[in-house]
């Protein structure tokens, strides 16, 4: 009986500390999810965020970087991000976007490939239905 | 026809309720002609949904834009194919096709039931009929699919172009089905818990559809992995997003449970944890569904605009408390007599790969909702990315793999050392040769994935050895050929064989992941017609851009050689379709092309060894100012005018071509992804398949039998 307690008990510590250790990275390694007038207001350098909001018309190529402005969902506060890496498809003006940045100077620059962009099939308001 | 929709939507609600109600009374007072009646509302529910599913189906085959969902998300120039498929493009239709398959499976089962588990199938009835009529509520008050457009629209949107493809014609079927197909475990296990029969009847009812569910799930992520990769232009096919990760949950606990239940079928253990793993894979699977519609986590698939996710957050809620509540109730039924033996034993093992299963399903679970879990402790919504899930999935998976080359070499209850040295030699040594040769070849510094090829090497030595004990062992006693002996082999023993080769397809799927993940090259260069650029050890040379106009769209591409030490061994033609927007008036005859969607045409050379990948994105600045010109001389030109400019820009784009950006990649052993998971499916549905019922023979023929046997065999 003791030893059916103490194996119990030793399986318990082990999911406790491994539940720990995943907690614990989980908030290690994250990036706080902001929408542009969020990380106008409250962003510092060096750390990653994740951006969140549309894309404004007027987004250019050069090169290999993409210069575009995300603008909140309901507001007016823009943020300027130069990117490079994979642009999805359904990305263009108007669309809602996903993406990791850090601050560079006035600007903000995306983490390679970090770009999302939601999936337009999915995304259909009420409208876009009218 | 709307008429006849709309009734048919507003019928359906009412029998799912009528039946719900029918069912529960039946079983509470024991009447069967309730049961009954419950049973019938839910044939009732399949047909009726059947004829809705019909009448949208109707629509979208005759482009009848009177119906909105129709004008939303198909058009007169959508192929005939995707036309029927376009109904589950929507948040509306998906819903309708989510429910009609829920009342389909569930007939299934209560029919099932009704010869294997009498007392269970009313209460299971119930449940079903009252998810049914959650989703019909939905349906009805929140995201009806059939609904009036006046005036009816002369020309449709047509459907989303990312989606003309035909794995995404199967994959939201498949995740449907197996999500649906995975209630039916759950309202079984309610039902056992309901009337404390815990023991094996709900489950020899049930394990056919958790392996039903396992199986379209399992086609329906790879199909949705796949598509990701030849279809979209960012060259890979998981990225952890939450709805992938919602599909993956199910799957993970489904295939936990799919080990757990043989053991309580063998041993009569872990009654508790199997109606819970039930239970859980239920709840997973709303789970899933609640995820794309609710918006709640940022995902690229989820449905925006919705409204729907308080109505199912309080509706899982009250599933989770209502399950959690029950269990507790009967633990006292729930309490196994037998113990493991040993702790080398088949079921031993069995038992840490499920708790290997349920703590990867928890780290994905985590992962996914940490933004909401991050918000509710700090304030702060925050997310983890692909390097977290893989950090802890990675070693997860390896030990998954391991434990499946494990079990199929130890006995149940106990094995002797002298087995285990039999067993084990050839797998053993397998691991070890592929280790070595890996470690000594110049292969790239991978700890990981090299460690993953080794215990695949062990896994898939296993599941060959066990294959040729067994069909060596049926030879010596039937005395057939081999290819005879392995089919009477496999034939006779579908589950465990079927099993096995599930185990080869996981191992083979996870060596293509992790070759992939950890060896792949990305190149993304900026190139002329005529410039080159390496990537991976192969060098691929921009020969000349294309361009082709067509009634849909207008594809804007390049021609690639892609040469291997100055051998051509592939030429790939990637491009981008534009598809243009109905709104000529403001953007232009030729402008509404640009301002549509557009979607990458992959160029792919695929192999066993390697995919060499490409996407291009041309660079259409220098041609702004002609097509500002056309649309600014000849506004609203359409009609015949417009094919002609089109080909005009498509000429100019080939004759002067700005350097493109493209995206190249060498993946190497990615077709195993493809292949490893069409062997498990395979697996599957060898072990789902009925097996042959053996005739009975009467006991006298039998024994007359016997001597002409003896003598033949003398």
């Amino acid at each position: 009986m003791a030893g059916k307690q103490s194996r119990k008990l030793i399986a318990l510590g082990a999911a406790v500390l491994l539940a720990g250790a995943l907690a614990w990275s989980s908030f290690t390694a994250s990036s706080e999810a902001v929408s542009p007038s969020g990380l106008l207001q409250a962003a510092q350098g060096g750390r990653a965020y994740e951006l969140t909001g549309t894309v404004l018309p007027g987004y250019r190529r050069l090169g290999e970087v993409l210069h575009f402005r995300v603008r909140d969902r309901a507001g007016s506060a823009t943020v300027p991000v130069r990117y490079r890496g994979a642009v999805p498809d359904p990305f263009r003006a108007g669309r809602e976007v996903i993406v990791t940045v850090r601050r560079a100077g006035a600007a903000w620059v995306g983490d390679r490939d970090s770009l999302i962009t939601k999936c337009p099939s999915k995304f259909s308001t009420e409208s876009d239905r009218r | 026809m709307l008429l006849l929709g709309r009734a048919c939507l507003l019928l359906a609600l009412g029998l799912a309720i009528l039946g719900a109600a029918a069912s529960v009374y039946g079983a509470r007072s024991g009447r069967p002609e309730w049961q009954a009646a419950g049973r019938r509302c839910v044939y009732a529910l399949f047909a009726v949904l059947t004829v809705a599913m019909g009448v949208i189906e109707l629509a979208f085959a005759r482009s009848d834009f009177s119906f909105r969902l129709v004008a939303s998300h198909s058009s007169t120039t959508t192929p005939a194919f995707y036309k029927l498929t376009a109904m589950w493009s929507s948040q509306e239709g998906s819903l309708l096709l989510w429910v009609w398959l829920l009342a389909g499976w569930s007939s299934l089962a209560v029919r099932a039931a009704g010869r294997r588990a009498r007392a269970l199938a009313p209460w299971a009835g119930a449940v079903l009929l009252a998810l049914a009529a959650f989703f019909l509520g939905l349906i009805n008050v929140l995201a009806d699919p059939i609904q009036l457009l006046e005036p009816a629209a002369v020309e449709g949107n047509g459907l989303q172009p990312l989606l003309r493809h035909p794995a995404m014609v199967i994959h939201p079927p498949m995740l449907y089905s197996g999500y649906t197909l995975a209630t039916v475990p759950l309202a079984f296990a309610i039902g056992a818990l309901v009337t404390r029969r815990v023991d094996g009847a709900w489950i020899r009812v049930t394990r056919r559809f958790v392996l039903a569910s396992w199986l379209c799930l399992t086609l329906g992520i790879l199909l949705g992995a796949r598509w990701s990769w030849s279809e979209l232009g960012w060259g890979g096919y998981w990225a952890w997003d939450p709805v992938e990760n919602a599909a993956l949950l199910p799957w993970l606990t489904g295939t936990a449970a799919l080990h757990s239940l043989v053991v309580q079928e063998k041993r009569g253990t872990l009654k508790a944890w199997n109606v819970t793993l039930a239970l859980g894979t239920g709840v997973l699977a709303v789970v899933g569904t609640f995820l794309v519609r609710s918006g709640i986590l940022e995902s690229i698939h989820a449905f925006g605009a919705s409204t729907l996710g308080l109505p199912f957050l309080i509706f899982i809620v009250a599933l989770v408390l209502g399950s959690t509540a029950l269990v507790l109730a009967r633990r006292d039924v729930l309490r196994s007599s037998a113990r493991l033996e040993s702790l080398v034993s088949r079921e031993t093992v069995f038992v840490l790969n499920n708790l290997v299963l349920v703590g990867l399903s928890l780290v994905v679970l985590w992962g996914t909702f940490f933004p909401l879990i991050s918000e509710a402790l700090t304030g702060r919504r925050a997310s983890v990315g692909p390097p977290w899930f893989t950090r802890y999935t990675v070693p997860l998976a390896i030990a998954a793999v391991l434990l499946s080359g494990i079990g199929p070499l130890l006995a149940w209850r106990r094995a002797t050392p002298r087995a285990l040295g039999r067993t084990f030699r050839m797998p053993l040594a397998a691991a070890v040769v592929v280790a070595v040769v890996l470690l000594a070849a110049p292969v790239p510094d991978a700890p990981r994935a090299l460690a993953l090829f080794a215990v695949a090497a062990f896994a898939l030595s296993a599941v060959a050895q066990e294959y040729w004990r067994g069909t060596r062992a049926r030879r010596a006693a039937t005395g057939l050929p081999w290819p005879a002996a392995l089919g009477g082999l496999v034939a006779r023993n579908r589950r465990r064989y079927g099993g096995y080769l599930v185990h080869a397809g996981i191992a083979l799927l996870l060596v293509g992941v992790a070759a992939s993940s950890a060896f792949q090259r990305v190149r993304d260069a900026r190139l002329a017609p005529g410039a080159s650029a390496s990537v991976g050890g192969y060098d691929v040379r921009y020969v000349r851009p294309t361009a082709k106009v067509e009634p849909e769209k207008l594809s804007l591409g390049a021609l690639l050689e892609v040469r291997r030490e100055g051998r051509l061994i592939a030429t790939l033609r990637p491009s981008r379709g534009y598809y243009p927007v109905a709104d000529e008036r403001r953007l232009g005859t030729l402008g509404r092309w640009f301002e549509g969607e557009s979607t990458s045409e992959v160029g792919l050379l695929s192999d066993a060894r390697r995919d060499v990948w490409a996407a291009v994105e041309p660079d259409l600045q220098p041609f702004r100012s002609m097509i500002d010109g056309i649309d600014l001389r000849f506004p609203l030109a359409g009609g015949r005018m417009e094919p002609l400019f089109l080909r005009a820009l498509a000429e100019r784009y080939e004759l002067d071509a700005p350097p493109a950006a493209f995206r190249l990649i060498v993946s190497p052993l990615v077709a195993w992804v493809w292949v490893g998971g069409l062997v498990a499916f395979g697996g599957g549905v060898l072990a789902i398949w009925p097996a042959r019922r053996r005739q009975r023979v009467p006991a006298r023929a039998r024994a007359a039998a016997a001597p002409a046997a003896a003598q033949g065999s003398a």
